[in-house]
């Protein structure tokens, strides 16, 4: 079972907290504190597994992640998980929303967190692993955005462009954030067939 | 209304959406959450909203607040209507929602019910599959129960999308609703075998996490799996179904041995490293599961080693940190193995990495011998030093402990060395585990008499510097040690040096910081020195030295007597009186010191930790029962007041299921246990008069007082670990060196030998563990039991385990009450009766058996039960009795001694075995068989119920395997094969001359119908050069050999190489057979040039070649439910014979049989065996052969009589041999 994942980024700023396992939302937030903490303190390479003891759930668990550009990704999972595969899950995850978001980078998953679970979704399901075909994950995604679509979607288009003229009186859009080097290289690695 | 819809557009165009949201978070860096909490505002105004799609936006930024740390819940009812919307963009976003916030305290969620129960119906596959990944998330014991009927129907969804979400969810729904469980299991089973991988692929998740956590109830599924095992390419379905074997193996151990074989090829052939790791860890588990004391699977542990010290050395660290995880499991068993390993062992402990020195250090544990023990501790410690962040040399610390007191100290030669190393811990900053030091140092001074006076010693120094070590590190529990310190002075006060200055030591006004239960300690152990004080001084006659240690005491006691601790107060004040009244005594000038020191006599033995557990309980003591009567709630038990324990324990079984019965008592008992050992006032009963040695009390009992002091410390006077490292080489160099001055002296004649030996021994430090005597004289004390303590050693299971509501039995069949709740309308609310429930089934095909049996009476339903259950069980016990394809060698060679014994066994077994081949009908009779029931718990079969059973198709299909499941304890091919076999050959003697010697064997392969492959080994015997041999047969009708093309049958067919002095080499001719059930024989003749230095000579050899009809047999290796349907097919034909004067063990004859007439084993009861094999063209030949005390009969049964006949004849003459 996997209990928790978590992606924040270099800077310990959550970017997805899914938990399958109830806490409270301060208990939550103290434990990608703590993870962040943890991860941080590692180099690149060494391993990418961290027995996480008393964060979440005792010692059967334990926390694996993976580093892309600027961010982490962070599964806690128990022992009936194979480490190995988990690793390849979360490099399927990840090019599985560089499909969809199309060169994914960090400002894709502030921006579309919901897009973020709705592709998660499809992977892992209540804490159990559900596809990790990525054609077939990608595949359903897309079915689901066209249904979205001929629904007219969440904000029709008049209402789009009234927010637009109200942004402008804003005085200062955040056209030009500068979070550095944004695109996550998915790196290839081996696939697991 | 219209205007109210333009109105909520209007108002539309200036909410945020997600999007402004985040970048408006973004510009506020310096006042968010004001910012924030502006934007919950507009939130809450926008949910008041009518307009869904507002209402939906709002929601959405909950959602990313949510993420932020906010709490969303005053908004659940929002959720809920968004949820409701009919539109997914909508809906999408309340379920997301929904699954981030509600839990099982969200008051609301009830009302979701109904909602989700629609969308799980909807037409659209979206609609119902966002609504199941939602529910995952917060599914709740209410929703479980009531859509758990709506979910089963999804799983049977034409579309795999839904059908595989509905499978995972399955889970989530056991989980909080156990019932659940058997109704759904059938289904959750069929679709192991979807065709849809993603769909098998969650049921396998499914089943896997269930099995984790109760493994016995899903052995019998593991034939399904060994094939899903064998068949799937999936990897992510291979890793799991491999854990799960992992899990099920401890249980089953000839699940483990058919294992292997696929296992160790997949280890050969993946290339995935995740698989190859997972099946490297589940051989792992089978070779520990099965007996250590097999030699041949050492094979398969250096295969295992051999690969993970593969992963240790990659590069990669994940792997390397794997290597060292599956390295320590395999430590546990077969720690040889390892061992072999400590080099990689040992570097890896320098590792950048913690988490790989971490796993290192759990091997180093296995390491260690009496050799080289110091020198690795010697290494941890300067880790210790090293260190940086207090869990690394907390592990360290308990690694080091662990490692030194592993079996009993068995590894420590230097106790002296021990204690140094256990006081220089002590000095740890920051350590958690003072009490883990203190344990140690109390455990070796009370078991190893030798090192007391060493130990005092070291203690009453501890004890001088003890402002040092409580200071310091007082919040961390080092101070711990300090209670081991005293009482080892107390205790063993005798050997101090100067008992004076440690009495003073231990009264000083600081130790009143100390936490209470050591000062505790510290008062008790006070009176036990000034005890021995008093002793000493009245012996030398200073009666005012003594008198002034007493005033010492009078002065310093009152102290503690003020101590806010009860225990010490009670203890201090207690003993002031008591030296008070010594006082008066010595200024009558009595003699007191006898009387005092009464107070301590008699030895403190060590007690096993588990002796109060194993005290048996006395006949006749009911522990359980109330001895006051219970308190009560209701009045009415109030008036009965004088109910007997009797009558009350009935009424509370009225109450109650049984079963729910006993498990509240264990948990009761589990409790009251709980609360005695808590209890310090609880009297427990002592399993010997003597004084009991209490273990410290945790750390919990350490108040928090942070005091800092970051000085180092460097106790003057403390002995350092490390000289005793060199001190301890002296000694066994010195040991050595005298072992070889006597050996020597011994055996001055056998010197010569020995000189190499000896060289070595002086100049390498190596020497075997057995060599190196202990310094002290160390008789560790055992530890004391009770006396007829109970050997039991139940593994207590923690109550409150979520898991164990889903220890279900899955194997017996479904009761009528045990159906999942189906929504009715709200008026039928009355309690549902079996009767009525079965009106609107959905999915019929599960519950059409159900309907069955309810025809029938609870009586025969129990019975069935039992039956079914067992059915199960046996079909398990009868697979894995059988060997799969792959796992059947050619031939299975024959043992010895184990067989010998099988051989004497019962007799009816026998005939149990020839009833099981006949038919099935006579099922009946061997029912008749007492010892049979008696010893299986056999089942009964009634007409009745068989006739019912056909009905049944499930339960056919399981019954056609059964006549084979009747054998009791059937061994398995595998079994014979490991044993050791006489030599044999299947090569047999053609002809012979002085040139030449050939031996041959007949091959027959099932692929070619009518071709046998003769291999003839020529041996060329005498000293001429042979060429030019060339072979010839007479083809008869019926046999021909096969020529090059264009040669006629008369041609010969050359053997293609020549043959030099004393070489022999091997050459194969093809025979084509057209009928195989006759044996025949065909004249032929080796014509050769033998040249040696003479010159040449045309030379030639007649031979005559054997067709046997066994030599057309193939092994084939055949399931004993193919065999028994084979069986009952009645298409074949039955002939028997007997063969008298036989002794060898009935092992070697099968193996005999196996061997020279291409059968293989199906499987063995006893001295029965039924063996199979096949012809290359297709005859199935069945055997059943039995073996009495002095003779064997065979009786078989072949497609083709004539075959049978000839092929028993063969055997006959081979059996003769016997």
């Amino acid at each position: 079972m996997i209990q928790a994942i978590l992606v924040f980024n270099n800077h310990g700023k959550p970017r997805l907290v899914r938990f399958y396992q109830r806490f409270p939302e301060e208990i939550q937030q103290q434990i990608v504190r703590e993870t962040f903490h943890l991860v941080l303190k590692r180099d690149d390479n060494i391993c990418n597994f961290l027995e996480g003891g008393s964060l979440i759930g005792g010692s059967d668990y334990k926390l694996i992640y993976r580093h892309y550009a600027t961010l982490y990704f962070v599964f806690c999972v128990d022992s009936s998980e194979s480490e190995l595969g988990i690793l390849d899950l979360i490099q399927v995850f990840v090019e599985t929303l560089d499909k969809c978001f199309e060169n994914v980078c960090e400002l894709d998953l502030i921006f579309h967190m919901d897009k973020v679970h709705y592709i998660l979704q499809e992977v892992v399901m209540g804490g159990m692993v559900l596809e990790t075909n990525m054609n077939e994950i990608v595949a359903q995604m897309e079915a689901q955005n066209r249904l979205e679509k001929s629904e007219g979607g969440l904000s029709a288009a008049p209402a789009r462009a009234v927010s637009a003229v109200k942004n402008m009186n804003l005085p200062e859009i955040p056209r030009n954030i500068n979070i550095g080097d944004l695109n996550i290289k998915v790196p290839n690695l081996s696939q697991f067939v | 209304m219209a205007l109210k819809m333009v109105k909520g557009s209007i108002d539309r165009m200036f909410d945020k959406n997600l999007q402004d949201l985040v970048r408006g978070i973004r510009n506020h860096k310096e006042d968010e959450a004001k910012y924030i909490s502006q934007c919950i505002d507009e939130i809450k105004q926008e949910l008041k909203q009518d307009n869904i799609a507002v209402k939906a936006n709002a929601v959405c930024k909950l959602t990313y607040l949510q993420m932020l740390g906010y709490d969303i819940s005053w908004a659940a009812f929002n959720i809920i209507e968004v949820m409701s919307a009919s539109k997914f963009t909508f809906k999408r976003i309340g379920y997301l929602a929904a699954s981030q916030c509600f839990h099982e305290g969200t008051d609301v969620i009830m009302l979701t019910t109904n909602q989700i129960r629609k969308d799980l119906s909807s037409p659209s596959q979206y609609d119902t599959g966002v609504a199941l990944t939602g529910l995952s998330c917060f599914v709740t014991p209410d929703l479980a129960r009531d859509l758990a009927n709506d979910i089963m129907t999804l799983m049977s969804h034409t579309k795999p999308y839904i059908r595989k979400k509905a499978v995972l969810i399955m889970y989530k729904v056991f989980l909080k609703y156990p019932e659940s469980l058997r109704p759904a299991f059938p289904r959750l089973k069929e679709k192991l075998e979807d065709p849809d991988p993603g769909v098998q692929s969650a049921a396998v998740n499914v089943i896997c996490e269930l099995a984790r956590r109760n493994p016995k109830n899903y052995l019998s599924l593991a034939p399904l799996f060994f094939k899903l095992m064998t068949s799937s390419t999936n990897n992510w379905v291979l890793i799991k179904i491999i854990k799960l074997f992992g899990a099920l193996t401890p249980l089953e151990p000839r699940l483990g041995k058919k294992l292997i074989e696929p296992l160790t090829n997949l280890i050969h052939s993946t290339s995935a490293m995740s698989l190859l790791y997972e099946c490297v860890n589940t051989v792992i588990a089978v070779l520990i599961s099965l007996s250590s004391g097999m030699p041949n699977h050492s094979a398969s542990i250096q295969l295992c080693v051999q690969k993970l010290r593969i992963l240790i050395e990659d590069s990669d660290q994940n792997l390397k940190y794997l290597g060292l995880l599956a390295m320590s499991k395999i430590l546990r068993t077969h720690p040889k193995s390892v061992q072999s390993h400590k080099d990689l062992i040992l570097q890896c402990l320098d590792d950048k990495d913690e988490s790989i020195r971490l796993r290192a250090l759990d091997l180093l544990y296995g390491m260690v011998s009496k050799k080289n023990l110091m020198e690795i501790v010697k290494r941890l410690m300067t880790h210790v030093d090293k260190a940086e962040g207090t869990t690394y040399r907390d592990e360290l610390l308990t690694k080091i402990i662990d490692i030194c007191s592993q079996s009993n100290y068995q590894y420590i030669t230097n106790f002296e060395w021990y204690i140094s190393i256990l006081v220089e811990l002590t000095r740890l900053e920051g350590t958690r585990h003072g009490h883990l030091i203190a344990a140690q140092m109390l455990d070796v001074a009370i078991r190893v008499k030798a090192i007391r006076k060493f130990a005092v010693s070291q203690m009453s120094m501890l004890l001088d510097s003890a402002h040092l070590v409580a200071s310091s590190t007082q919040r961390n529990g080092i101070c711990e040690v300090l209670y081991a310190a005293a009482w080892i002075c107390g205790e063993f006060s005798e050997h101090l040096q100067e008992p004076h200055q440690t009495l003073e030591a231990m009264l000083r006004p600081k130790v009143t910081t100390l936490p209470g239960h050591i000062q505790a300690v510290y008062v008790q152990n006070v009176v036990k020195l000034y005890a021995s004080i008093l002793q000493q001084q009245e012996q030398a006659a200073e009666p005012e030295a003594a008198q002034e240690v007493t005033q010492l005491m009078v002065e310093r006691l009152p102290q503690f007597v003020q101590s806010a601790d009860l225990e010490v107060q009670e203890r201090a004040s207690c003993i002031l009186q008591l030296v008070k009244h010594v006082q008066k005594l010595q200024g009558k000038g009595v003699p007191v010191a006898e009387e005092v020191s009464a107070l301590f006599a008699g030895e403190l033995n060590p007690v096993a930790p588990k002796a109060q557990k194993k005290v048996p309980v006395p006949e006749g003591l009911d522990l359980d029962a109330w001895i006051n009567e219970p308190p009560s709630d209701s009045e009415s038990e109030d008036e009965k007041p004088k109910a007997i324990f009797h009558d009350e324990e009935q009424r509370q079984a009225r109450h109650r299921q049984p079963e729910v019965d006993e498990e509240e008592l264990a948990r009761r008992r589990e409790a009251r246990k709980q609360e005695q050992a808590n209890n310090p006032f609880y009297i427990k009963s002592s399993p010997s008069p003597q004084k009991r040695y209490q273990d410290a009390p945790g750390v919990e009992h350490i108040p928090v007082v942070q005091i800092d002091l970051s000085v180092p410390l460097k106790v003057p006077g403390m002995p350092m670990s490390d000289q005793y490292v060199k001190l301890e080489e002296e000694r066994r160099h010195r040991q050595r060196l005298e072992k070889d001055k006597k050996k020597r002296r011994k055996k001055k004649e056998k010197e010569k030998d020995k000189k190499g030996k000896h060289r070595r021994h002086s100049s390498l430090p190596t020497e075997s563990d057995e060599d190196i005597a202990p310094a002290q004289q160390v008789d560790i004390v055992t530890e004391e039991m009770p006396e007829n303590a109970l050997p039991s050693d139940e593994d207590d299971k923690d109550p409150n385990d979520p898991y164990r509501a889903l220890d279900i039995d899955l194997d017996k069949p479904l009761a009528d009450s045990e159906k999942l709740p189906i929504q009715k309308h709200r008026n039928a609310e009355t309690p549902k009766s079996p009767e009525k429930e079965d009106v609107p089934v959905v999915e019929k095909k599960s519950k059409k058996p159900k309907k069955k049996e309810k025809k029938h009476k609870e009586k025969e339903r129990e019975k069935e039960k039992k039956e079914e259950k067992e059915k199960k069980a046996e079909d398990l016990d009868f697979w894995l009795s059988t060997t799969p394809p792959p796992a059947t060698a050619p031939a299975p060679i024959p043992s010895t001694e184990e067989l010998a014994v099988n051989a004497v066994t019962a007799p009816d077994n026998t005939c149990e075995g020839l009833r099981r081949e006949e038919a099935e009908d006579e099922n009946d009779e061997a029912e008749q068989d007492p010892e049979r029931k008696s010893s299986r718990h056999k089942k009964k079969k009634h007409k009745k119920e068989k006739e019912e059973r056909t009905k049944d198709k499930k339960k056919v299909k399981k019954k056609q395997p059964e006549p084979e499941e009747e054998a009791a304890g059937p061994v398995e091919n595998g079994a014979a094969e490991e044993e050791p076999a006489p030599p044999m050959s299947s090569y047999c003697l053609l002809a012979e001359n002085s040139y030449i010697k050939m031996t041959y064997d007949i091959q027959a392969s099932l692929q070619k119908d009518s071709q046998v492959t003769v291999s003839v080994i020529l041996e060329n015997q005498s000293s001429s050069f042979l060429k030019n041999m060339e072979l010839n047969v007479l083809d008869s009708l019926n046999a021909k050999m096969a020529r090059p093309e264009g040669s006629s049958v008369h041609d010969g067919v050359p053997v293609p190489f020549q043959l030099p002095p004393g070489v022999s080499n091997e050459a194969q001719f093809v025979f084509t057979i057209q009928s195989i059930i006759m044996a025949q024989k065909l004249k032929g003749t080796l014509s050769f040039i033998a040249k040696d230095a003479d010159g040449a000579t045309h030379e030639k050899l007649d031979f005559r070649l054997h067709f046997s009809c066994s030599s057309y047999l193939v092994t084939t290796p055949c399931y004993s439910d193919a065999f028994a349907k084979l069986l009952e097919s009645g298409d074949l034909s039955m002939s028997s014979i007997k063969v008298d004067g036989i002794s060898m063990s009935f092992q070697n004859l099968l193996a005999k049989i196996c061997f020279h007439h291409h059968f293989s084993v199906v499987e063995r009861v006893d001295s029965c065996a039924s063996m199979y094999s096949r012809s290359i063209q297709g005859h199935h030949v069945c055997l059943l052969v039995k073996k009495g005390e002095h003779s064997v009969s065979v009786d078989g049964k072949c497609s083709d009589s004539t075959l049978l006949s000839n092929l028993l004849e063969e055997m006959k003459a081979t059996l003769a041999q016997c």
